[in-house]
């Protein structure tokens, strides 16, 4: 691709960019609004997110999401990792194409059947429905994101390196802590930060398998969108898209810079050889 | 897997073997036991209670499994009462098929608009120099971290009545402001959210098949008289046809069940199934026909599934 982009290159760029930027940044915009009205803008006020901080409802919200997804998000890069490392290095065990499958399945499967299953089943075994049963039901589905993540880079792993540890005598759990670890961090860590989001995110899931006591934040923000569009929305939305954006970009670019290090020490170290 | 064996220099190589059998027992049983009790589990229980009926109770159907109360017999006994009314009564009211296929339809058209928009888009991206294309995917991305419902909000405020878009179309003229464009509550707009929440999807796929086309094929097709337009269709199509259809996939497979798009930017005329399993189990409380439901949605959706996953299976083979 040494042409370089043509001018229709860069309109298709430029429009698509803006079709998914556009709304996003209106929503922002419109959270700074002083007036009650969406739509009509009546000058800067930054009165909805004083607003938003007196709202105790909505802090108990969003700080039972950061619980759910926190520890979901853990426990999902956990089972996530291993999952990954069952997927990878063990081809075969009893009921290997089933454990593969009901790994990518949540992937595909639409969110309604998920929570509804979910719910079916916590009601079935008498579990009462709250903070838990949301948060195993966020591990069922992030897990399976965080072994996608995981698997991938360990498909691309060198394993002499391993092999090494292990014939000098290292044991299989010290190896895995102090080889087989470290190399794939920086995927385990982008499976924890995807895991946390998409709890974050998650309304339809949540929405099936809470219970009473236990509302997050996507759900508090569902039942008002459903009463109409009202700046102090736009304004937990603004903070909400302001975390995420700046959690990803910071998290990229660390990705980036140590991977970088990575590969340099690599090439030292067989230099030095 | 105690701290000892982590201090402890494997010495007997007995112990270490043994380690690391428990280790790979625990590996492997961790996560499969998991999925078991809270994917497999409770599908089944999905499956059976779509072949129960509904009834004035808690919980809201008949026949309830109590191994503990009923004991085999018993347990024989009420399979017996499992029946199939609820798929009859699935396909005596049109409101259910008729939901079926305006999902599908909804979805593959959403699809193929998506597809129109992605296409030029990743192609753009590919063909920019190399030192950009990292920002430009990662522009690409971040609208996916964002919040879906968020994203789906967004929306409300610009299709609505008095929403920014009449807003400008009046000022600029191209509407009169006694009759606004009514986009909200209409499919168009189910159109417009699914497109917008799915773009990144059919992107990312397109971008990484065309970003490894070769240049020279394309190239060689100038230097041999063919037109750009031709060859686009005779060479860049066909070489990035992997990521169009990975990408159509991954936009039609999750708009079928979509709730949030359509409940949030749809009217009343907008028959989507996920929406209609949402009302039937939290409005109609009626378990039964939201587990029925639910399983022919799957059934639906297990066709498309497993060709998406023969076609990245293969493109993973051809890839390496």
């Amino acid at each position: 691709m040494n042409k370089g982009p043509s001018w229709f290159n860069l309109t298709s760029i430029t429009l698509g960019m803006a079709f998914l930027y556009l709304p996003i940044v209106l929503l922002v915009i419109y959270s700074f609004n002083a007036g009650r009205n969406v739509a009509i803008w009546e000058g800067w006020s930054t009165k909805w997110y004083f607003a938003l901080w007196q709202d105790q409802q909505m802090l108990d919200a969003a700080w039972v999401t950061i619980r759910v997804g926190l520890l979901s998000a853990s426990v999902a890069t956990i089972l996530g990792t291993m999952a990954a490392i069952t997927l990878v290095r063990h081809s075969r065990f009893f009921g290997r194409s089933l454990f593969s499958g009901m790994v990518s399945a949540p992937l595909v499967l639409p969110e309604v059947i998920l929570g509804l299953s979910l719910l079916l089943l916590f009601v079935s075994i008498g579990f009462d429905r709250g903070f838990w049963t949301m948060t195993i039901a966020h591990i069922t589905f992030t897990m399976c994101y965080v072994a996608v993540v995981v698997q991938s880079r360990l498909v691309s792993f060198d394993r002499t390196l391993e092999e090494a540890a292990l014939d000098l005598g290292c044991p299989p759990l010290r190896t895995f802590f102090s080889i087989t670890l470290p190399l794939i961090l920086p995927a385990v860590i982008s499976g924890w930060m995807l895991a946390f989001t998409l709890s974050l995110d998650d309304l339809v899931i949540a929405s099936f398998t809470t219970g009473p006591g236990a509302t997050t934040l996507p759900i508090k923000i569902y039942s008002q969108v459903r009463l109409g569009v009202s700046p102090q929305i736009n304004a937990i939305c603004t903070i909400i898209i302001a975390v995420v954006s700046v959690g990803a970009i910071v998290a990229s670019l660390q990705l980036k810079r140590a991977e970088t290090e990575r590969r340099r020490a690599e090439q030292m170290a067989a230099a030095g050889r | 897997m105690t701290a000892i064996d982590v201090a402890a220099p494997a010495s007997d190589a007995d112990t270490g073997a043994r380690t690391s059998a428990l280790g790979r027992l625990l590996v492997i049983g961790i996560p499969y036991a998991w999925m078991a009790f809270f994917f497999l589990v409770p599908f089944l229980i999905v499956v059976k209670i779509s072949f129960s009926e509904t009834a004035i109770a808690i919980p809201p159907y008949t026949p309830v499994f109590d191994f503990a109360v009923d004991g085999i017999a018993g347990t024989i006994a009420k399979l017996g009462e499992l029946s199939l009314a609820t798929y009859e009564f699935l396909t005596t009211d049109s409101l259910y098929w008729r939901s079926y296929l305006s999902s599908v339809w909804i979805a593959g058209t959403s699809t193929v608009i998506t597809l129109a928009i992605g296409y030029p888009l990743a192609y753009g991206m590919a063909r920019c120099p190399r030192e950009w294309r990292p920002m430009l995917l990662m522009m690409v991305i971040l609208p996916f971290w964002t919040s879906f419902l968020i994203r789906v909000y967004a929306w409300i405020g610009i299709l609505s009545r008095e929403g920014l878009l009449n807003k400008l179309l009046i000022s600029i003229g191209l509407v009169d402001p006694a009759q606004p464009l009514v986009i909200l509550s209409t499919t168009t707009a189910v159109y417009i959210g699914i497109v917008y929440s799915y773009l990144p999807f059919m992107v990312l796929p397109l971008y990484a098949s065309l970003e490894k086309l070769d240049e020279t094929l394309l190239e060689a097709a100038a230097d041999l008289g063919c037109t750009p337009w031709r060859a686009f269709w005779q060479v860049t199509f066909p070489l990035s046809l992997p990521g169009v259809i990975a990408g159509c996939f991954l936009v039609f497979i999750p708009a079928v069940g979509e709730f949030v798009i359509p409940d949030l930017l749809g009217g009343s005329e907008t028959l989507m199934i996920g929406k209609t399993l949402w009302t039937e189990f939290f409005n109609n409380r009626d378990w039964p026909v939201a587990s029925a439901v639910a399983v022919i949605l799957l059934l639906i959706l297990v066709i498309p599934i497993v060709l998406f996953q023969n076609q990245q299976a293969k493109a993973q083979e051809t890839g390496r």
